[in-house]
């Protein structure tokens, strides 16, 4: 094995939070960061000619090669896995960026009680509640985090419209979020025909309908750290594509420009990292084979974890750190609370063109009154809700061919398929929802005992399945779906009816995936502190979607960045005056 | 060596010109008169693979008076791009034994790449092209739920409607068909005007926005 000289902080991963964390520890401290990346360097130009929906948004061109590594899945602990063979229920991303690159840009904060839930909840509901959830408190608060929020924001420049400003509801913003300390740094997104058409049905229902919050830019920019960007040009070629312009907020336009200033960061492409190296509750370094496939060590006085959720928690067992989850027993702590998001969608065709081509990924225009604690249905017992929306991501010509009302043709194909099809073609749009999803003791990750990756280590396995609960919040948010649908005067085709019987990793759902190294108050149930630093090995700290606890109902990127934040000050602050675990 | 295959089609059935009627009717117009025959050299199929290729393609989105069909756009020839390439191999598909059948949640789960699933499905279809469509149209019904059919459906859509640096789009027929502009660098001063009015021009390839030749994954090294 090649072992290299010591550096003070090694990262697995460059997207999103181990670009974020390198950027804060470059600048502000005099340290040594080396970022491994497993995939390829990106930048700008490559991006003008990826407008091509074949090979991007139905051949997954800038996500991990499914070939080299995927995951299984499981409905039960009793069942057997079988692997994710093809895209996909949900989309990792690989390259410098990851994830980060390919999202849509949608920058939701969560509630303030989603923090502290399991108080919340059983302050609520008590002994009602089913004895195989397994929600948690996060050992943070919204006011702790809320200046973090404000930093994200500015950071990646969100736009939006505030529903309530230091406590003051203002009507045009979601009035049912938590208090904002600040406007958003950016003014909404234009709107389309189709998200005024469900704009204007929402105020007649009496819903509080507000612009859904994006990164992808309103209007050029400049952040905290002089970053400058330009305004988003609606293309539509987002969501699934790296923007050519920098108009959505991806690591590469808003973090490599801070961090190729600094000398005193590395990024190193091609490297996939195998193992955290430990010993008596410190971690070492990371081994990683490098872009020749030369084994490689790279020793470190601080180790962060920081890649896509199913990866933080696969490296964690793979190198045997902390005690693997067991939900039979209710022991272990790696692995546990494994959670997805409430996805549905209803179909809406209209009289009049679309032009569903143009938009941005965070083009849309919600309501939250079915959200969060908010006007939820009591009879079937929904403990939570989710965000209801119209999204103009910009539809591209193939996958936009052949949407047409149930029962308008037998066939999906032939003559009379094609001229419905094209009747019906640009009328189409889509109300969404994704609601939060709770933790249960059955929903896990461990390692697959059968199919490894390309290097022969096994795979992440996805033991999940819905609940009864999930039934009833999809049940609860599409009725609503169609009482929209009919008063934008559309003819409404609700979502399969099969979606949350079972989990299906056939159908794109979000790449909200989170948990399995969860964030606590207690090292008997979560993997690390508040501050994402692990509770046994000091100096390993494991940041992203994996630390949630359990699911909120906006896309989580936001929440993502600001936790990174959070802990970036307490590692720089704190830690790095008094190494040891913070308390 | 392989000795090399080639389809030959007309030269007037591909691509062309969409103009509407009064009475709203499309008819196919070449830019110029153009007779006489192009042999495209084939990259996977056979001759008689593609030719039983592009009959069932025509069945699934034929030229009718809605306006042209999959054979105009080259449909056969973007799925013979396909499964030469990458795609065609399952070099993005984990592949790894053991082959177990499980539950419709977990999707395809055999063995078979998109290039074995289509020689033994065009295999099936003898005599195909000797049927008229009535017939043609039972023995596709026949097959309906197969993974063969599923695929050639879905790549015949694909044909129709992605860049032509794909190999199929023939003169962006398809997109004139849907109205579908090209993969245009910005709509910020369209977007919010004229709400529910159709945007229409006349459509551009990736290669004509950008400015220079452009390949598809397919054709990379």
């Amino acid at each position: 094995m090649q072992q290299l000289k010591p550096v003070d902080v090694v990262i697995a991963g460059g997207g999103f939070v181990g670009l974020t964390l390198a950027k804060e520890i470059t600048a502000r401290a005099s340290l040594s960061v080396v970022v491994l990346e497993r995939g390829q360097p990106r930048k700008l130009a490559d991006y003008a000619t990826g407008m091509d929906e074949l090979d991007y948004s139905l051949r997954f061109r800038m996500m991990q090669n499914l070939a080299e590594e995927t995951a299984t899945h499981r409905h039960s602990a009793r069942a057997s896995a079988v692997p994710i063979r093809q895209y996909g229920s949900f989309n990792p991303g690989t390259g410098v960026g990851g994830a980060g690159e390919h999202w849509g840009g949608i920058s939701y904060r969560f509630y303030p009680e989603a923090f502290h839930l399991a108080t919340f909840l059983r302050d609520k509901f008590g002994q009602r509640l089913s004895g195989d959830l397994a929600v948690q408190d996060w050992g943070v608060t919204y006011e702790d985090i809320e200046p973090y929020y404000w930093r994200a924001e500015q950071l990646i420049g969100v736009g939006g419209k505030a529903g309530n400003l230091q406590g003051k509801r203002v009507d045009g913003g979601n009035v049912f979020e938590g208090p904002r300390s600040h406007e958003y740094p950016n003014p909404p997104h234009k709107t389309t025909y189709a998200t005024s058409v469900f704009e204007k049905a929402a105020h007649e229902l009496g819903y509080h309908p507000y612009p859904v919050p994006t990164a992808t830019l309103s209007r050029a920019y400049t952040n905290p750290d002089g970053v400058s960007r330009a305004g988003c040009a609606y293309c539509g070629y987002c969501t699934r594509y790296g923007c050519m312009i920098g108009a959505k907020a991806q690591p590469t336009n808003v973090l490599m420009p801070v961090l190729a200033k600094h000398k005193n960061f590395t990024l190193r492409t091609g490297c996939s990292v195998r193992r955290v190296v430990h010993r008596d509750g410190k971690a070492e370094g990371l081994t990683y084979l490098d872009a020749s496939g030369t084994e490689t060590l790279q020793p470190a006085s601080i180790v962060i974890v920081a890649s896509w959720t199913l990866n933080n928690a696969r490296l964690l067992l793979l190198s045997k750190v902390g005690e693997p989850y067991d939900p039979a027993a209710g022991k272990g702590t790696v692995g546990r609370n494994l959670t997805h998001q409430v996805s549905q969608a209803t179909r809406v065709f209209l009289d009049k063109p679309l032009n569903a081509f143009m938009g941005a990924g965070g083009l849309g225009i919600g309501i939250s009154d079915f959200d969060g604690k908010e006007g939820l249905d009591a009879s079937p017992g929904v403990l939570r809700g989710g965000n209801i929306r119209l999204m103009s991501t910009g539809e591209g010509p193939i996958a936009s061919f052949g949407m047409i009302p149930p029962g308008e043709t037998p066939s999906d194909w032939g003559s009379d398929f094609k001229k419905a099809a094209l009747a019906w073609h640009d009328r189409v749009a889509s109300i969404s929802t994704e609601a939060e999803h709770m933790a249960y003791r059955q929903n896990f990750l461990d390692l697959d005992p059968t199919y490894t990756d390309k290097h022969g280590d096994p795979l992440m396995r996805l033991t999940l399945d819905w609940t009864e609960h999930e039934r009833a919040q999809g049940a609860m948010l599409t009725k609503v779906h169609a009482q929209i649908a009919k008063a934008m005067n559309g003819r409404a085709a609700p979502p399969n009816s099969r979606q949350l019987e079972r989990y299906t990793v056939t159908q794109y759902q979000s790449t909200h995936v989170n948990g399995g190294a969860i964030m606590g108050s207690s090292p008997d149930r979560s993997v690390v502190n508040p501050w994402l630093q692990h509770w046994q090995v000091p100096n390993l700290w494991v940041a992203g979607g994996s630390a949630f606890p359990q699911n909120g109902s906006g896309n989580p990127t936001l929440t993502i960045l600001a936790l990174t934040l959070r802990s970036a000050d307490a590692l720089i602050d704190r830690y790095l005056k008094h190494p040891g675990g913070l308390v | 060596m392989k000795r090399r295959e080639f389809l030959t089609l007309p030269v007037e059935s591909l691509g062309g010109v969409l103009l509407y009627t009064l009475a709203g009717e499309p008819v196919r117009l070449q830019a110029q008169a153009q007779s006489g025959e192009i042999r495209v050299p084939l990259r996977f199929f056979t001759a008689a693979e593609a030719r039983v290729v592009q009959a069932a393609c025509e069945r699934i989105i034929p030229k009718d008076s809605s306006g042209p069909g999959a054979t105009e756009a080259g449909v056969v020839i973007y799925i013979d791009h396909q499964l030469a390439g990458p795609y065609g191999s399952d070099k993005y598909r984990f592949t790894q034994p053991p082959f177990v059948e499980s539950v419709p949640e977990h999707g395809y789960q055999g063995k078979q790449t998109p290039r074995e699933i289509y020689r033994e499905g065009v295999r099936q279809l003898t005599n195909f092209i000797d049927l008229g469509p009535e017939q043609q149209d039972q023995r596709l019904r026949a097959i309906e739920t197969s993974i063969f059919f599923r695929l050639l459906r879905q790549h015949t859509i694909e044909g129709m409607f992605s860049d032509p640096m794909h190999g199929g789009n023939a003169g962006l027929i398809g997109w004139q068909l849907i109205g579908y502009p090209g993969p245009l660098m910005s709509y910020r001063d369209e977007i919010d005007k004229s709400p529910g009015q159709p945007f229409r021009r006349k459509p551009v390839s990736l290669a004509q926005v950008v400015g220079h030749p452009v390949s598809g994954w397919e054709d990379e090294k």
